[in-house]
């Protein structure tokens, strides 16, 4: 083993820009797959709070199977299942588009909107009915009322939970190497292979997930520090 | 399609229930529930632990702890599997199989999380319980050993059991390092038959939604008892406890 030397790696060209551009990669899958969640969970509430059974138990089915079903499996399942019995000229398209990052975000976003809908609901939950029937009196429409009174309360309710599911999403893009998506991880892999630095590699890897994790955590504390203020703002 | 899943079970149930045993190591959803179980039994008393250095007033205690805590919880399990594959052989100076590389994170990182199910369970107990026992004259140590951890972690029971369920989930994590498990097994028959991924991934899916299913559900009437059980005894006046919230843990 050679000496312990951060800079061999992160002053070598080649080694940096293949750090680089997995982060790059890292971020795009974390960022793709929470925008798809955030909203795929926000509709995935409306239609649970629908007056229809029917509704309300697919979504549960649907939150079940994510919640049960390992992400690498649903990770797996998307790229060698699905990818397999789509149409033709669509495996192509995605083949040269980068499919398995398509996929990894698709499946990642599908995965954690049933967690981020779950933590909703429970915010929803927390609200007192006298809130909506308050807001309805006071003249709000249905619309109005969600809008303006009860969504901003059940957000802060669920605020915790939102973040520690977005750093858990965050940690999952990490998964995506196993289909074969060029992020961090798998770039880090690439530069220890080829530079035979495993301790540096793995050290800069591991600090680049850490302050980004540690970042989202500070930020959901700022986010949820005493709700006076957050009512002033 | 339906069919399709129904033959390829029939033909290669050994496979996914063993993996290559007798001829090969063990494998398949044994090898599987084995780690699960045994990472969880393993990470128990490590968490409970790295629970009491968190609460210690010791700061020589208290900041490894939280600092190990909050590196776990910050790192992807994936890059802890990574860092372990390549520590471990260089510390002991020998090949270590991918089942005890595997198990060895997995006792890391579910400690770490454990730790905070069990901290959060002495947190949620009334300072009272504290007070009495020591009145009563239990030392510091034998207060939390005889009162406040039997009642934490009966309390924490459905936690501890859907933490089970994250760990089940975290073993198909092996399947990047060749760890033998239910994943590997799927993975290996995928590539010898080649044309039925879809069937084959979705027997995986639907495999680990029976077992993850089953126990959360588990989890769920064991909660609804506790719970249950703790209103019976506020009747007979022996106060309530505070339940702390079940910590839900991310998906892996």
């Amino acid at each position: 083993m050679k000496g312990f030397d951060l800079l061999a790696v992160l002053t070598h060209p080649q080694f940096s820009q293949m750090l680089l551009s997995g982060m790059k990669m890292t971020l795009i899958i974390a960022l793709g797959s929470w925008i798809l969640a955030m909203s795929l969970g926000f509709i995935l509430l409306v239609i649970r709070m629908l007056p229809l059974k029917a509704a309300d138990q697919a979504v549960a089915a649907y939150v079940s199977y994510h919640r049960n079903v390992p992400t690498l499996v649903q990770l797996m399942l998307w790229y060698f299942g699905i990818a397999n019995i789509l149409p033709n000229g669509l495996q192509a398209w995605l083949g040269e588009h980068n499919g398995e990052a398509i996929f990894a975000i698709v499946g990642l976003g599908l995965c954690q909107a049933a967690y981020f809908s779950e933590d909703l609901r429970s915010g929803f939950r927390s609200i007192p009915p006298g809130q909506d029937e308050a807001a309805r009196a006071l003249g709000h429409s249905y619309l109005g009322a969600m809008a303006y009174v009860l969504l901003p309360q059940a957000f802060r309710h669920a605020l915790p939970a939102l973040i520690n599911h977005t750093v858990s999403l965050f940690k999952n893009s990490s998964l995506a190497m196993a289909i074969g998506v060029a992020e961090l991880t798998h770039a880090v892999k690439e530069v220890e292979n080829l530079s035979f630095r495993v301790f540096e590699a793995y050290l800069i890897a591991t600090s680049i997930y850490l302050a980004c994790s540690l970042l989202l955590m500070a930020i959901g504390a700022w986010l949820s520090r005493d709700p006076a203020t957050m009512e002033a703002s | 399609m339906l069919s399709n899943m129904i033959a390829i079970i029939e033909d290669n149930w050994l496979l996914l229930l063993i993996g290559q045993y007798p001829n090969g190591p063990l494998g398949g959803i044994i090898s599987t529930l084995i780690l699960s179980v045994l990472g969880i039994v393993l990470a128990f008393p490590l968490s409970v632990l790295i629970a009491l250095a968190r609460l210690s007033r010791w700061k020589l205690l208290n900041w490894p702890a939280t600092a190990l805590v909050y590196i776990v919880r910050g790192v992807p399990l994936l890059m802890l599997i990574l860092w372990v594959y390549f520590l471990v052989p260089l510390l002991i100076g020998d090949s270590v199989p991918g089942f005890v590389t595997m198990l060895c994170t997995l006792v890391i990182y579910e400690g770490a999380f454990l730790s905070e199910i069990v901290r959060g369970g002495i947190i949620a107990l009334p300072t009272g319980q504290m007070d009495a026992a020591r009145a009563l004259g239990h030392s510091q140590f034998g207060a939390m050993r005889y009162v406040i951890l039997p009642q934490a972690l009966y309390n924490m029971m459905p936690s501890i059991l859907s933490q089970f369920v994250s760990t089940i989930k975290e073993t198909t994590l092996g399947y990047v390092i060749n760890v033998p498990e239910l994943t590997f097994a799927a993975s290996q028959l995928n590539n010898r038959l080649l044309t039925k991924p879809f069937e084959i991934f979705a027997i995986l899916a639907i495999v680990y939604f029976i077992v993850c299913w089953s126990l959360s559900e588990l989890a769920n009437q064991l909660e609804k008892r506790i719970i249950k059980q703790r209103l019976g005894e506020d009747q007979t006046g022996m106060g309530s406890l505070q339940h702390g919230s079940p910590q839900t843990q991310g998906a892996t």
